[in-house]
């Protein structure tokens, strides 16, 4: 072998498949990894993306054309019709009022909840705190399809005993909702506040600033990102929950809308697809938007439970 | 009337001893640098004055009044960190003034502070920037406007140059001690770099394992170290530690090497070693700068040994030569040419009259 | 000296006067403790009593009047559903897991291989199943394998092959709330070994080329050992999330045909919300408690052990 050769082979290997392309001619090996790896990553944008997709190509036909047995992947005579049904209906506005109602109500309790107690275990170590820590990643694990039947009959006994009703209104998940969403901002907020040099609340303390002027001035405005990344995490879990909603709630005026759109579009076996597929997308679209706008933050709200801590 | 007075201050962690009682008083408008090696405490002694560190006993003074139990925010302290501390989300402006807008200082009277300190640091143009967009020089200035804007009876520097780059050091250097000389504040100032210290303190405290080896001004500790360990720490390259004994011959007295060597000791010094003649626990110390090349007018108490060079260092100025003396490595400091060349022979002049004698046991410097 | 004493006296005498209350006000330990009670709150009166609670209500009677012990327990264990449920929840979870780590691994890598500047378009695509709220995109699989009008069908009928009862024979129904279960999660899975890759030092890369590794002994001594924890942890993690998974069974077959696909989460909900038993339901839920419990300690292992890396 020459050494140009032992030369292009090395860089090749060194570059493998992992180094971004810098120069013009390529290796062969390098080409065709390149096109193997679109390829595939082709394939699973298809099968990925195929339900939205669909979705929307189904919200755009009327129920004729559902029934006509057409070609499925194809809007023949496209009409507005299901949106407008769906956005006049007082039911499923009541449904997006609800939902909305709750998520905001979630995320505010959430992150003021999650933004204190992290401020405290990242930095006000005291007796049990890191006992505490460990729970409320432990707490974070426990699934609510454990929870609800005892929720349930929690509710059911608050009722009996003091008449709060609690069962088949909206605010009980605002009461629940919580469960699922604290433990988790606050692991991922304790990983930001614990990235953030001790040198700067000491800075602060001798400025003069109390422990929450320091959470509120410094700490909050400092881990923004991770402030937003854990609201986009408690908005979309707020937002898609389905169990509790399904155990708790049933008048239809006090549904959400994951749970509004299986209850009631699907009446007994009479499915309007249209609608239903329609009411899915407008579901599916507040944290769609919210991804597409706030990616980053979004991916690093994911990755921070493994990664940081 | 801002003295700072430590009485008996202990440090524990969790039964771990950092700092074990050590008593300091610094004069107002003092600089004064505690320097050490890592982990020797001075750095929490520094947090214990600021308040950032509880004291586990003893007592620390303050202009007059014990602050033990005061928190940070009222002893009247500013301090700056090793890594700045500055608070990413502010402007300099901001950061410089956090601490005046939390006290709720009028607003005229912070822009006035704020421009006043800035132009005393030469950051008036910086005011509008976020601490992302300054080079760590400007970072290290504002760093220092926020303690200067808030005029405090204290200041605290923990190693506040050791983040710069060597020359930005040094400059950096120059310009704290312009600025003590122009604001004349109380200072305590913490690094592990000996040169630091030498250059900026009038008084210079160096630690050792929680505990104060030598008070005093940069040429007392330079010249009279009273240990071993201010001997060795003190000074670049560091001082030479050979073992010796001393013997003493018709009255005369002479350093014996454990090879052979023997250097005799400068007559004006009879009386004090004497009494340590026939010891053998002793080290001979000696600076690199009085292990020269031979010249021809040697004076009096200048002793002309030869050894085989080692290592040599040219470092423009001068050569530094290493070689072993009778089981020591030892270091001199020769002229660039003199012709010194790793692995020749040379005949090198020790200069008696700056050395130093130890107890090797006590460590003090006899 | 003594000057310094009197002071010190004299100002603690001066400290005192002030209310005892707000000394403790001003305290670290109880400002901190104050900063966690809402989260204690919610925590002990809404995930921890309820745990517990569970187990009380899983010894009782259907009307909840008296205390059967261990009936409600033997009562499922005599019932071939139950183990039906059993069986099921743990082939959905496991082979769910593993289709979604090893599609989640190499779409990873794909992405990985192309250059930087194109790789964010690609993961924002492939991130969107994860990002649909799970109850409405399985609505859309729902209706991609309906009976009569599936899209899916009409597809392969162009290549002339039957019709497949996706959702009617209890087989293919298993296989399609895997398929969404992985369509759903694989993402996930995408995105963590991706942030993960891109975690490991390029010179280690540059090292092994040197010491003549090729790109399969790259992946096996440095990539897999470099992203073992994040692997372990994602996997004990989707473990969890795929076992006590309720929406897409509930919304895809709600368990049927005849219980074929019923899990722990649908079966308890059938029994304890809809079927009104509510301790029977508790007993069914209970039955994930041994498995989340496993897969909890390894997370935790494997969380602090970052924790002591970093």
């Amino acid at each position: 072998m020459t050494a140009t050769a032992t030369f292009e082979k090395d860089r090749r290997d060194r570059g493998g498949p992992t180094r971004p392309v810098r120069h013009g001619s390529m290796s062969r090996d390098r080409k065709r990894a390149l096109f193997w790896s679109y390829f595939f990553l082709i394939l699973f944008v298809i099968f990925f993306l195929t339900p939205p997709i669909y979705m929307f190509i189904t919200s755009l036909k009327s129920s004729t054309e559902i029934a006509g047995a057409t070609n499925p992947w194809w809007v023949f005579d496209p009409t507005l019709a299901n949106y407008e049904a769906l956005l006049t209906s007082s039911e499923f506005l009541t449904f997006i009022l609800n939902s909305a109602m709750v998520s905001v109500l979630v995320v505010s309790i959430t992150m003021v909840v999650s933004v204190m107690a992290a401020f405290a275990l990242s930095r006000m170590r005291f007796w049990g705190s890191a006992t505490l820590a460990t729970g409320i990643f432990l707490c974070y694990l426990i699934p609510e399809t454990l929870l609800f039947i005892p929720l349930f009959k929690m509710f059911a006994v608050v009722n009996e005993f003091t008449g709060i009703q609690l069962l088949n209104k909206w605010y009980v998940l605002v009461l629940v909702y919580p469960t699922l969403t604290v433990p988790f901002c606050t692991w991922i907020m304790i990983g930001y506040f614990a990235s953030i040099p001790k040198e700067l609340d000491e800075a602060a303390l001798i400025d003069g600033a109390t422990y929450l002027q320091t959470l509120t001035k410094i700490f909050i405005p400092v881990a923004l990102p991770g402030i937003i990344a854990a609201t986009i995490f408690a908005f979309t879990v707020s937002w898609a929950q389905f169990l509790y909603p399904l155990a708790f709630t049933t008048s239809s005026d006090q549904l959400v809308l994951p749970v509004g759109i299986v209850t009631t579009l699907i009446k007994g076996d009479v499915y309007n697809w249209g609608q239903i597929m329609t009411g899915a997308l407008i579901a599916a679209a507040p944290p769609l938007v919210i991804y597409a706008f706030l990616m980053d933050y979004y991916i690093a709200g994911l990755t921070a439970g493994a990664t940081k801590g | 009337m801002s003295q700072v007075t430590l009485h008996k201050v202990v440090k524990n962690y969790d039964e771990t001893p950092a700092v074990r009682g050590i008593d300091l008083d610094i004069a107002d408008k003092e600089f004064v640098v505690l320097v050490g090696p890592s982990g020797c405490g001075k750095s929490t002694t520094l947090r214990m004055i600021a308040g950032l560190e509880d004291i586990t006993d003893g007592e620390i003074v303050i202009g007059g009044d014990v602050v033990n139990d005061v928190p940070p925010k009222d002893r009247d302290i500013a301090m700056v960190f090793q890594n700045y501390a500055l608070y990413p989300h502010m402007t300099v402006f901001e950061n410089m003034s956090f601490g005046l807008r939390l006290k709720r200082v009028p607003k005229d009277e912070i822009r006035q502070r704020v421009e006043s300190a800035a132009r005393i640091l030469d950051i008036s143009e910086l005011l509008d920037r976020k601490p992302k967009q300054l080079s760590g020089g400007q970072r290290q200035r504002v760093a220092m406007g926020r303690a200067i804007v808030r005029d405090p009876k204290v200041f605290l520097f923990d190693e506040p140059l050791s983040n710069l780059d060597a020359k930005l050091r040094v400059q950096m250097r120059t310009e704290i001690k312009k600025v003590h000389q122009k604001v004349r504040t109380t200072t305590v100032y913490v690094t592990h770099d000996q040169v630091e210290a030498m250059t900026l303190a009038d008084r210079v405290v160096v630690m050792n394992a929680g505990l104060i080896e030598q008070v005093g001004t940069p040429n007392e500790l330079y010249h009279h170290p009273r240990t071993r360990f201010v001997a060795g720490f003190i000074g670049s390259p560091a001082m030479n530690f050979v073992p010796c004994r001393l013997e003493e011959a018709s009255g005369a007295l002479r350093i014996l090497l454990p090879g052979g060597h023997a250097f005799p000791v400068p007559a004006e010094r009879t009386e004090r070693y004497r009494r340590h003649a026939g010891s053998a626990d002793l080290v001979f110390g000696l600076r690199p700068e009085h292990v020269t090349e031979t010249h021809r007018n040697v004076e009096p108490n200048q002793e002309a040994f030869e050894v085989t060079l080692e290592v040599t260092e040219p470092m423009g100025m001068e050569t530094l030569v290493y070689f072993q003396l009778d089981g020591a490595e030892v270091c001199g400091r020769v002229n660039p040419a003199a012709g010194a060349e790793a692995g020749q022979p040379m005949t090198l002049l020790a200069d008696l009259n700056h050395m130093h004698l130890i107890d090797g046991t006590s460590g003090l410097v006899l | 000296m003594v000057d310094t004493a009197t002071k010190s006296g004299a100002y603690a005498g001066a400290a005192r006067p002030r209310s005892s209350l707000k000394r403790l006000m001003q305290r670290k330990s109880t400002i901190a403790f104050l900063l966690t009670l809402p989260l204690i709150l919610i925590i002990a009166s809404l995930v921890i009593y309820p745990a517990f609670y569970a187990v009380h209500l899983a010894t009782l009677s259907k009307s909840m009047t008296k205390f059967v012990g261990f009936g409600n327990f033997t009562f499922l264990f005599k019932r071939e559903v139950f183990w039906m449920v059993v069986q099921q929840s743990c082939i959905f979870a496991i082979s769910a897991v593993v289709f979604k780590a090893l599609i989640g691994f190499f779409v990873a890598h794909f992405i990985h291989a192309i250059p930087t500047k194109g790789q964010r378009k690609w993961r924002g695509m492939l991130l969107v199943p994860w990002v649909i709220p799970p109850a409405m995109s399985t609505l859309a699989w729902f209706w991609l394998f309906d009976p009569s009008y599936s899209a899916i069908n009409w597809l392969l009928a162009l290549f002339g092959i039957d019709p497949v009862p996706f959702l009617g024979n209890p087989y293919w129904a298993r296989f399609s709330v895997i398929l969404v279960n992985v369509w759903f999660g694989a993402p996930f899975f995408m995105i963590m070994y991706l942030a993960a890759l891109k975690s490991v030092p390029e010179q280690l890369y540059e090292a092994a080329a040197i010491d003549g590794a090729n790109w399969w002994q790259r992946l096996w001594y440095i990539t897999l050992p470099m992203m073992r924890n994040i692997i372990s942890i994602t996997v004990m993690f989707s473990l969890i999330v795929t076992f006590a998974n309720f929406d897409i069974v509930r919304v895809l077959t709600a368990g049927g045909p005849i219980d074929k696909t019923h899990v722990f989460a649908t079966y308890a909900f059938l029994l304890g919300i809809q079927g009104g038993d509510i301790p029977l339901g508790a007993a069914v839920s209970l039955f994930m408690v041994p498995i989340l419990g496993i897969s909890a300690i390894f997370i935790l292992r494997d969380v602090t052990k970052r924790g002591n890396e970093a």
